[in-house]
């Protein structure tokens, strides 16, 4: 018999593929009291390294899952209570905890899910998602990112929402050839993917350049988009760390490409051997090294933003300030490649500036931009 | 999108899609078609271990069969890539490159210095080697330290899928003759390999496990070998840098020089027999560039110096494996003067 007042600690699911994560260092001891957004552990999975954070308050009591352990997701890695639970009660639970760790993966765990694709204009247009009610939410990466760039958010989003993440034309699986590389192309691609999906409305969430993506998208067929959640978006001033962008581009190994990547992160130590593997992979496929010079072109007017998402912000909401539809801009303070400051352009909107988190807030600070996109899309009519 | 593929179908891969690619590709071979000409099917084996099987029916004219004369049809190989063709020539075992050695060091490695940079041979020879499979001493050798020491000819070894695809197709575009070896025991390994074509650049080494205590410098099949003495290691709180070269010519010194400066402890493990070989280069590279870094002296784990045995026994024993990997990375960093 378990104490109702013993509150599990679990894996958490970090991305759509994962099954198994494994505790790199506990920040907390048997003992100690955290309140909700203390750090508990450091976790490592295939794909990513990242913190969890306490979801709530209370006395870390045990702690089961040993350093270096791999444990299924949703297993339960550590025990609050507070005092007055038996230590029977908590041994009872932590003998359960331990027998799922040890079973490892369930043979019916789910796996990746299957990636779509949707033909726009002769481009294969690839897309993920999960969640089986709800309105639609649309995931909108930046430049040299893709579907994968929201890992910490599409899985917990998908318990309300239908939550979908694209690869834009040039990136993750979809076709390379990116033309001309304009917004509108880019934008055909998300509107290609609503299709597909048959989303007659669908909230957006873009990400740097795709967030300039989801206003053209917006500014096109205003009624068709129920919310927008711009993450540190392209196109609100004229300032932007072109040593980034064309360093990305450019960088042909390893070594090259490291130092550019640490830019876009507040903590560098997020940028694991694997994050840099994944991304030279990416940069050396066919075609993508001629697709991201491309969008050079497009997000850069010599040395400043070439796009500008104010005059797409005007068309999208109709009013140009807090009209039909909601509009939430998020933005770490500690952004290294487009400034915070330039929060202020968007006009009308809910702002979030994030502390401890560069331009990838969604993978630095993930439980702050899901509180944000979950408020916008409260307010979406 | 990657998706899990054994090596011998990322090899496999490579061909077609660059054959799809660029029509100028041709596979030459004892039975890479297999049975052209002959009834039963016309490919009916697709090269020894069936790596090129399917290709003669989707290229038609392109999957060429050839005599069983090394010296004749990799002679036509490389004079075909003189004349504008991108010919991948597969020979079987590399211990059967003696008797076609002039065309490879004499002539294709020449060319281009020869003719003042005017004349390319984008020549890509691949080739069987390693011990393992109870092929006895002239099937079974690690002949990749000769090709290594002339200068003209690039000489290439994946130990993994995605790397054996990426390699390949480069190897196929580099306009230099590439050697490109594949070892036996590895064809039925798999791994995440991208459907999407990709190349790999020549010289850049991979650190497949970072590590703070001993860099493991390794190639080819023993990569996988010492990841396995690595990971016993860990359990153990001995922290192990395994660097894979995956090319050997040219060599990224860069990587092996940085890993040994942080670790200052090298242990360096190949196949091949232990004189002249990648191990001794390694070590002579490290003794000479970063001998203010090294903690303890170099060890090195290669097979002995005789040829490959034909008893599974001797066999065994012949070829480095995790334990002896572990005894010399304990030497290393229990040393003291």
């Amino acid at each position: 018999m378990t104490d109702d007042r013993i509150v599990p600690v679990t894996m958490p699911k970090w991305g759509l593929s994962m099954q198994l994560g494994k505790i790199t260092a506990w920040a907390v001891a048997e003992g100690e009291d955290v309140k909700a957004g203390d750090d508990l552990a450091d976790i490592e999975t295939e794909k990513i390294s990242g913190t969890l954070e306490a979801a709530d308050a209370g006395t870390v009591r045990r702690i089961i899952a040993r350093v270096g352990e791999d444990v299924p997701v949703s297993g339960t890695i550590a025990l609050l209570a507070p005092p007055g639970v038996s230590d029977a009660d908590l041994d009872a639970a932590v003998a359960q905890a331990r027998a799922v760790i040890d079973a490892g993966v369930p043979e019916d765990a789910a796996g990746a899910p299957e990636l779509q694709t949707a033909d726009v204009a002769g481009r294969k247009i690839s897309f993920a998602g999960a969640g089986e009610d709800g309105d639609v939410v649309l995931f909108v990466h930046g430049f040299g990112g893709d579907r994968n760039s929201w890992l910490f958010l599409q899985e917990p989003l998908a318990a309300r929402f239908r939550a979908y993440a694209l690869d834009l034309p040039g990136h993750g699986a979809s076709t390379k050839d990116v033309g001309e590389g304009t917004l509108d192309m880019l934008a055909d691609a998300v509107a290609g993917v609503l299709d597909a999906l048959g989303a007659a409305r669908a909230h957006l969430v873009g990400h740097s350049l795709g967030g300039a993506v989801a206003l053209a998208a917006a500014a096109r067929d205003p009624a068709r988009i129920a919310s927008l959640t711009l993450i540190a978006p392209a196109g609100f001033g004229t300032e932007i760390n072109v040593g980034y962008l064309r360093g990305f581009a450019d960088a042909q190994s390893r070594r090259e490409l490291k130092p550019v990547v640490a830019q876009l992160f507040a903590d560098e130590h997020l940028v694991t051997r694997q994050l840099v593997d994944d991304l030279l992979a990416y940069k050396r496929l066919d075609g993508v090294d001629e697709a991201l010079h491309t969008l050079l072109g497009v997000l850069l007017d010599g040395d400043v933003q070439g796009v500008n998402s104010a005059a797409l912000l005007t068309a999208a909401d109709g009013t140009g300030a807090g009209g039909a539809v909601p509009v939430t801009v998020v933005w770490g303070r500690d952004d290294r490649v487009i400034p915070a400051a330039q929060a202020e352009a968007v006009t009308g909107a809910d702002r979030h500036l994030i502390d401890r988190a560069g331009h990838m807030p969604h993978m630095e600070r993930p439980a702050e931009v899901q509180a944000a996109i979950e408020q916008t899309i409260a307010r979406a009519t | 999108m990657a998706r899990n593929i054994t090596y011998r179908e990322a090899i496999h891969e490579a061909l077609a899609q660059e054959m799809e690619r660029d029509e100028t590709v041709i596979v030459m071979g004892e039975d890479n078609a297999g049975g052209a000409g002959a009834p039963g099917d016309d490919d009916a084996w697709g090269g020894v271990l069936g790596v090129t099987k399917g290709l003669y029916h989707k290229f038609p004219g392109r999957v060429l069969d050839t005599p069983i004369s090394e010296s004749a049809f990799v002679g036509a190989a490389i004079g075909a890539a003189t004349a504008g063709l991108r010919p991948v020539a597969e020979l079987m075992f590399v211990d059967f490159m003696g008797v076609c050695f002039d065309q490879i060091y004499n002539q294709a490695a020449k060319f281009r210095y020869m003719f003042g940079g005017k004349a390319v041979t984008p020549v890509v020879i691949r080739t069987m080697y390693g011990a393992g499979l109870r092929a006895a001493a002239q099937h079974s050798q690690c002949l990749y330290p000769l090709f290594t020491h002339i200068p003209g000819l690039k000489v290439v070894l994946p130990a993994t899928p995605y790397d054996a695809k990426g390699l390949l197709i480069q190897a196929i575009r580099d306009n230099d003759p590439v050697i490109f070896f594949e070892h036996k025991a590895l064809y039925d390994i798999s791994g995440p390999v991208p459907e999407e074509s990709y190349a790999l650049p020549f010289g850049e080494a991979n650190v497949v496990r970072e590590g703070g205590d001993v860099t493991i410098v390794a190639l080819g099949r023993m990569v996988h070998t010492s990841l396995e003495a690595a990971a016993q290691l860990a359990g153990q709180g001995v922290e192990c840098e395994v660097v894979d070269l995956r090319t050997t010519s040219p060599l990224d010194e860069d990587t092996v020089l940085e890993s040994v400066e942080g670790t200052g402890r090298l242990v360096v493990v190949d196949e091949a027999h232990p004189r002249c070989n990648i191990a001794t280069d390694i070590s002579a590279l490290v003794a000479r560039k970063a001998f203010g870094s090294l903690r303890a002296p170099i060890e090195m784990v290669t097979a002995p110096h005789t040829p490959v045995p034909f008893s599974t026994a001797l066999e065994d024993i012949y070829i480095p494996d995790a334990q002896r990997i572990v005894n010399a990375v304990k030497t290393v960093t229990g040393w003291s003067r």
